[in-house]
């Protein structure tokens, strides 16, 4: 089987179940690599990759410049805190300037909903989202799907939660589309300022407890509360949205006895999540779902420019 | 297909004849094959008579060819970038797409910079536009200081010094005791006071509420937010007897609020803007940043609503809402980008697809975009009365084209209409008898004749 060559990878909302499929499998490739002691392939050697971050993440840059190295590409992060883009710079402009530079992949993530798809109509290369405002996280989602499979074999008729600031949420956006294109059934849980209107209609379940909403249910996603992009009062304190909202060994209860607790992190512990809840290593996956998430961006880094010397993409490139 | 702007034509004098034209007259609600005369910049007879027994001698005369003949159009919400931000927009660029489109008068917003809460900037527009020669131009004065919200402007020497009518533009008054003041104090100078009817606290988002929002994960602004303020309005107008007009009605509930408020008596007028008819909230689909609008484009549902409050009359006019923005206005995230899109030249041809789809005839239509906004803003223009002033357009309402933005006369192309098939094109525009832009077609056959 092959995949389709993508120019882009700017989010899951259109992606078909083959080319997830065929990108979760071309990962499970890089876990053995990335577990033994020559992590190096040379598949991308000569390529450059630019981690273009609007936004401080630790995490999710680092995640993607260890892919790329060990894949063998040259990898340059830009230090938006400290670049002309602060100046007054546009992002179009600096696409184009960076564009003129001739990387293979740029990889960005923009704390507007949609910038990352503007970026990608002004440039020649391949643009990986890495999370834009509130609209989508694609790694996000196939690493948590290929974290899923892992441990459950596949995502067809799972029943996943998904808790918390839906409303302000990329990682929540993506995980609905890809786990429904996969076959998954969808639970949101939250507080109603922090679901977005018309949710619904993305053929997700709403719930406003965690008693009812995490019955039954395989996988409980828990969110980071976003703090940072709320404008007002969306809930009265952080106690009462703990007490409510907050998993932990009590609510955790209501789901299946062997649900798994996955997070996007980085964690608000006392927040969302409950410290015992996130450190239990029989249910709590989210150390893997790191691990996973370097295997998912080479993955992704080979799909999109792997070119020739993947046989896999050039097959059908 | 291109034409021509002619700004150096001298004030019309003498007699001229339109002759073999479709003449379209929204104040007598008829349509008919006839002849208009002009002299001396003035409307001096018309009807399906006149000349019919042949062209008249001594006098010049254009075969309108079976055209249609309209006055000319009334936009009463347009901004430019004068004065302020003339990269944008100047007034006589402004002029121009204006004539391009057939509209003969223009109101002009006042939230420039500075903005028009003071008497010299009413008589600086009306003196440059006596300076450019093309369409005419007049201009509100802001209802408060600054647009603010807060304190009310000078309305009385805002007046005397010609505003035709008040209001904050986008900005809506959030505060009901300043709009209660403010229509109150109106009175006195029987002044029209026109509101975007928008909750402020609930108006910050990006595009209206809905899927389509969630999913792209832009925030979002309830169209509750326009029927709620729709409703504060329409008591308050009611409690004070102030002249309201409310501006680009853009939701279902609202045509629903104010139907009733009209059927009540109350002597309350509204308009929409060309998008609210033409286009829905998928437009803004894959971030377009020229679909972002004040208010924001809605759900199908609202928009078949605006349709049919137009039909039904219970919305009274139709404006362009004409807000240049340039590249670095637009080509941004879309949360950053500046809402609004350019409309002088698309309006007709927008609006005639209500006639083409069966919704409006021709005279009715042209009550909604000519007579109707001039009778409400007190304007001598937008009509066919003998005595008025020749402000006139000829149009092929069948010409077949499509909308290109690299073709606006505009200074800035950002329409949400770019690509739009449409049917309808000027190819004439008389001001006060002066024919101020002629298509290349039209006129060279016109004048051989």
């Amino acid at each position: 089987m092959g995949l389709p060559r993508l120019p882009h990878l700017l989010g899951i909302e259109g992606l078909t179940p083959e080319t997830i499929s065929g990108l979760l499998d071309l990962s499970e490739n890089y876990i053995d690599q990335n577990r033994s002691i020559d992590k190096r392939r040379d598949l991308l050697g000569g390529r450059t990759v630019i981690n273009l971050f609007f936004e401080n993440s630790t995490r999710t840059r680092t995640s993607f410049e260890v892919a790329a190295r060990r894949l063998g590409a040259d990898v340059i992060n830009m230090d938006v805190a400290t670049s002309s883009v602060r100046k007054g710079e546009t992002l179009l402009d600096t696409a184009m300037t960076l564009n003129a530079m001739r990387p293979d992949a740029i990889v960005v993530r923009h704390g507007e909903s949609g910038a990352v798809n503007l970026l990608a109509q002004k440039v020649n290369c391949a643009v990986i989202n890495g999370g834009d405002g509130q609209h989508e996280h694609p790694t996000q989602a196939l690493l948590d799907a290929l974290t899923i499979r892992r441990r459950r074999g596949g995502l067809q008729g799972l029943l996943v939660a998904i808790c918390g600031d839906i409303m302000h949420s990329r990682v929540a956006r993506s995980n609905i589309h890809l786990l429904q294109i996969m076959g998954a059934r969808v639970r949101v849980i939250g507080p109603p300022t922090l679901m977005p209107t018309d949710i619904e209609k993305m053929g997700v379940e709403v719930h406003y407890s965690m008693k009812t909403g995490l019955k039954d249910v395989d996988i409980v996603m828990m969110l980071r509360l976003q703090t940072e992009r709320m404008q007002g009062s969306f809930v009265p304190s952080i106690s009462e949205y703990f007490h409510f909202f907050g998993l932990d060994h009590a609510k955790l209860k209501f789901a299946k006895p062997d649900a798994l607790i996955m997070h996007p992190g980085p964690m608000n512990r006392g927040v969302e999540i409950d410290s015992e809840v996130a450190d239990d290593l029989d249910r709590s996956v989210i150390h893997e779902q790191v691990e996973m998430g370097v295997a998912v961006r080479m993955a992704c880094l080979e799909a999109l420019i792997g070119g020739r010397r993947n046989a896999l993409v050039g097959a059908v490139a | 297909m291109s034409g021509r702007i002619h700004k150096a034509a001298p004030p019309h004098t003498g007699s001229t004849a339109y002759i073999n034209a479709r003449i379209v007259d929204p104040t007598g609600d008829s349509e008919y094959p006839g002849a208009v005369l002009i002299s001396d910049g003035k409307i001096a007879d018309y009807g399906p008579s006149l000349f019919a027994s042949g062209a008249p001698y001594g006098i010049q005369s254009v075969d309108c060819r079976g055209l249609f003949l309209a006055p000319g159009l009334v936009d009463t919400r347009v901004h430019t970038g004068e004065p302020g931000e003339e990269h944008k927009e100047t007034l006589e660029s402004a002029g121009s797409a204006a004539a391009v489109g057939g509209i003969t008068s223009l109101v002009l917003l006042p939230d420039n910079e500075p903005p028009f809460d003071d008497a010299s900037l009413i008589e600086f527009v009306a003196r440059r536009a006596r300076l450019i020669k093309l369409v005419n131009m007049y201009a509100y004065g802001a209802l408060t200081v600054g647009l603010e919200g807060k304190e009310l402007a000078e309305i009385g020497l805002l007046a005397e010094a010609g505003a035709v009518a008040f209001t904050d533009a986008d900005h809506s008054i959030g505060n009901a005791q300043v709009m209660r003041r403010a229509l109150y104090y109106a009175k006195a100078f029987n002044a029209l006071i026109v509101h975007l009817p928008q909750e402020p606290t609930l108006s910050g988002g990006h595009m209206t509420s809905g899927e389509m929002a969630t999913r792209l994960g832009l925030s979002g602004n309830p169209p509750l937010a326009e029927v709620m303020m729709v409703e504060r309005d329409i008591r308050l107008a009611e409690m004070t007897g102030g002249r309201l007009h409310l501006a680009k009605i853009s939701t279902a509930e609202s045509v629903v609020a104010i139907a009733a408020a009209k059927a009540r008596g109350l002597k309350i007028t509204c308009d929409t803007a060309a998008p609210y008819f033409a286009l829905n909230d998928l437009a803004v689909g894959d971030y377009r940043t020229f679909g972002k609008l004040v208010p924001p484009l809605r759900a199908e549902k609202d928009r078949l609503a605006v349709v049919e409050g137009l039909k039904d009359g219970v919305i009274d006019a139709i404006v362009s809402d004409h807000r240049p923005q340039d590249q670095d206005s637009k080509r941004v995230p879309f949360a950053q980008a500046l809402p609004g899109g350019v409309g002088l030249e698309t309006l007709l041809p927008i609006s005639l697809e209500l006639v083409h789809n069966g919704y409006l005839t021709l005279p009715r239509l042209f009550q909604r975009l000519s007579s109707t906004p001039a009778a409400l803003f007190g304007l001598p223009g937008g009509r066919l009365a003998k005595g008025a002033p020749a402000d006139l357009v000829v149009f092929d309402a069948d010409f077949a084209w499509k909308i290109d933005r690299t073709d606006l006369w505009s200074k800035t192309k950002n329409t949400p209409f770019d690509e739009r098939p449409v049917q309808g094109r000027v190819m004439a525009t008389i001001v006060g008898g002066r024919t101020i832009y002629s298509d290349d077609g039209f006129m060279a056959t016109a004048e051989a004749a």
